[in-house]
């Protein structure tokens, strides 16, 4: 099958392009990356992306598919579905399935379910304990052979610590990270950020320092151990400003955000609304705008979804009661805009966070739009405005705090190995 | 004014006019109690459940003699009976019982948030009777009625809260009422027992009683929540009324005329001692009784409006 994209402004970070110029696929890659490229007439497809941006498929290093086990939450079939609209041709997937991505058969089944019913690429993350349960280490060498791109505990921290620096002594054996879920079990007790609203709501809070000792901890063993490690859905002024002090010590550390950590604060947990329990929580204004400044000057390096699908039932109870996380995938691109337009982040640098970043740090050939290589490309428009409208999410999960708000950036075409898997309507 | 919401649900969101609103109704209507026939035709023909999730003596039976004073009828559910001992959602009980078209629903639950979940799915009127340690705004109101009364205003008031502030849905709401007038609020106790952020809500914090008494024209008690773990946020019992337990030597260090109140359940000797308890200045009875003028006054700004 043969693409040409014309006329749109092409953003390869990866390859320091930044300009109008045309992108032909061919065969599932990448052929050519020019200005004026000619159609051969021979195109099945010539898709006029004037006034439009071409880039790298995203990479989103952090999602749940929640397959096996709770089909019910979402699938792997749903969840490309939604990451492909959103933008999205490549997800690692959490191991907090059940039962555990913590050994070979389940990677296997992951990797097979993908094959056949994923609309994009699915890496999937191996438990860094055996059930998650941070007593023993899984069987890790296994499931790296089966197809794990790193591996974690995604959903608590590893509480012992001897345990974690023999995970990420172990894992340089293989070259992946430790994705690292930092969270202090006993300091986390509640279900809110502690801090003006939790005092005002007398909701059960989550100070700051739940995540920002388990930061400091889990870096310092990195470095002991010279090992890898990747901070995920770092919420706090505290937790950057120790990544960012040890980056310059230590070179192997890395970290992502989420949309929801620079869009919204703590204020919008007053009325209670459980769609806007998500774990970290929600952080006061001054965090908001560290994350900020963290994306901005290059602290953080990965902008990641945690998609985090949940059926209605699980968010229609007490605030308490109700399941943590934010269904995502379908909102990232256009919030992460947002982040442009406020002059936080220009286009290429916005990319990069979302494409050369994450393959970078997790070592996939994808996120560029290098010729020879697999043609996973989105059109997208960084100006259009759109409500989001949860019953149009593709994801099983409709748990957002956004439905009905207004965005500007919209995901409009998304290509993965060459093929046309999505296209707004 | 009138009175124009739906549902009362904290005080955080009621402007001062509205509180004002409240304690000028309940005035007209504390005198109802006092008469031999207790009992007045305004609601009859509406329907008062109450919805208790949490052990409760004063304010299930103050809003139940409230509403009958009104004539309204009343049915009484608690946890230990209702289906959600058998797995049922608080959304669907709600439902359930909206089915069979009440007026008011007034419940108090153990979960932040759980009146205003049902507020937004109830086309009736919904009274939140305490929920965790959000809000519990029928007290404050009977509260600063009762400040009021005794004190005859409210501006240039020192007013102290002692005790388990954290965990303490009374400390919120009074806190939010008082701080519409020209009021010095207080709150003191253990390190432990103040969360941090809350001098952001415009009071001042202190964890000597003593320093925190002084010139007080209004001390209030709480105790210490022990369903929601506060024991853990102190070494013992015997320690915390060793450093906080209100005696008649700290009284004296308050203005001559202060009034002491607790919104009960007391544990005497832990947070109050006997003597000022049932001493000169204490007032909590007065409290008692006032709380059914003002949830009669809240009950029929609610439902009473069109009679």
């Amino acid at each position: 099958m043969k693409i040409l994209i014309k006329n749109g402004r092409v953003l390869d970070p990866k390859n320091g392009i930044d300009g109008v110029m045309d992108v032909y696929i061919n065969g599932g890659v990448i052929e050519r990356v020019d200005r004026n490229i000619r159609t051969r007439g021979t195109e099945e497809e010539v898709i006029d992306a004037k006034g439009l941006c071409v880039a790298p498929g995203f990479i989103d290093v952090h999602v749940h598919l929640r397959e096996p086990g709770y089909e019910y939450k979402e699938n792997i079939k749903t969840g490309t579905a939604a990451a492909v609209k959103g933008g999205f041709t490549t997800v690692i997937c959490m191991a907090n399935t059940n039962p555990v991505n913590d050994n070979k058969s389940v990677t296997e089944y992951i990797v097979k379910q993908a094959k056949k019913d994923g609309s994009c690429r699915v890496f999937p993350c191996g438990a860094i304990t055996k059930g998650l349960k941070g007593e023993e280490l899984s069987e890790i060498g296994e499931m790296y052979e089966s197809g794990i791109v790193a591996i974690s505990d995604d959903g608590k921290s590893v509480k012992n610590s001897q345990l974690l620096r023999k995970a990420l002594e172990y894992v340089k054996l293989f070259e992946i990270p430790v994705i690292s879920h930092c969270e202090d079990e006993d300091l986390s007790t509640g279900f809110v950020n502690e801090g003006r609203a939790s005092v005002i709501s007398g909701l059960d809070s989550i100070p700051t320092i739940a995540e920002e000792v388990i930061v400091k901890r889990d870096m310092a063993i990195a470095e002991y151990v010279r090992s890898r490690i990747h901070l995920t859905h770092l919420s706090t002024k505290g937790s950057i400003e120790a990544v960012r002090e040890a980056k310059k010590r230590y070179g192997k550390i890395t970290c992502d955000t989420c949309p929801h950590y620079f869009t919204l604060t703590d204020a919008a947990t007053l009325g209670f609304d459980t769609h806007t329990k998500v774990n970290p929580p929600l952080r006061s204004h001054e965090d908001v705008e560290a994350i900020r400044e963290g994306l901005r000057d290059g602290t953080i390096d990965i902008i990641a979804t945690d998609h985090a699908p949940h059926e209605a039932a699980s968010k229609d109870v007490e605030f308490n009661l109700a399941s943590s996380g934010i269904s995502g995938l379908e909102t990232a691109l256009g919030l992460s805009m947002g982040l442009f337009h406020d002059g936080v982040l220009d286009l290429i640098e916005l990319v990069r966070k979302f494409t050369e970043n994450p393959a970078r740090v997790f070592k996939l050939p994808f996120g560029e739009l290098t010729p020879g290589r697999a043609a996973d490309v989105i059109v997208f428009d960084p100006y259009i405005e759109w409500t989001v409208d949860k019953n149009t999410f593709l994801s099983k999960g409709k748990n957002t705090p956004f439905h009905g708000w207004k965005i500007k950036g919209k995901n409009m075409i998304t290509i993965v190995e060459g093929e046309i898997k999505y296209r707004a309507r | 004014m009138n009175w124009t919401k739906k549902d009362l649900l904290s005080i955080r969101e009621l402007s001062k006019e509205e509180i004002l609103l409240i304690l000028d109704t309940a005035e007209s209507f504390k005198d109802i109690s006092r008469r031999d026939v207790k009992k007045v035709p305004t609601l009859r023909g509406k329907t008062v459940i109450t919805l208790f999730y949490e052990p409760s003596t004063r304010t299930r039976t103050s809003f139940e003699i409230a509403a009958k004073r009104l004539s309204a009828d009343t049915i009484n559910i608690s946890s230990s009976t209702s289906s959600y001992v058998k797995g049922e959602t608080l959304k669907d009980t709600a439902k359930n019982l909206e089915s069979m078209r009440p007026d008011v629903i007034v419940i108090r639950h153990s979960m932040p948030g759980a009146p205003h979940m049902l507020a937004k799915i109830l086309d009736f009127s919904v009274v939140n009777g305490g929920d965790g340690a959000h809000e519990h705004p029928t007290q404050a109101l009977l509260d600063l009625f009762t400040i009021r009364e005794k004190k005859g205003k409210i501006d240039g008031l020192k007013v102290v809260i002692i005790g388990d502030i954290a965990h303490s849905r009374v400390a919120r709401s009074n806190i939010f009422t008082l701080r519409n007038f020209n009021t010095e609020i207080v709150c003191a106790g253990p390190p432990t027992m103040i969360p941090p952020y809350l001098e952001d809500l415009g009071v001042k914090t202190e964890f000597d009683i003593n320093r925190a008494i002084k010139n007080a024209d209004v001390i209030m008690m709480l105790r210490i929540q022990k369903e929601r773990g506060g024991v853990s946020f102190i070494p013992s019992i015997k320690e915390y009324s060793n450093l906080y337990c209100l005696k008649p030597e700290h009284v004296k260090k308050a203005k001559k005329d202060v009034i002491i109140m607790h919104p009960g359940p007391m544990n005497r000797g832990v947070e109050i001692s006997d003597e000022v308890a049932d001493g000169p200045y204490s007032v909590i009875l007065d409290q008692v009784e006032n709380g059914v003028a003002v949830r009669m006054a809240i009950l029929y700004l609610l439902v009473g409006g069109e009679a």
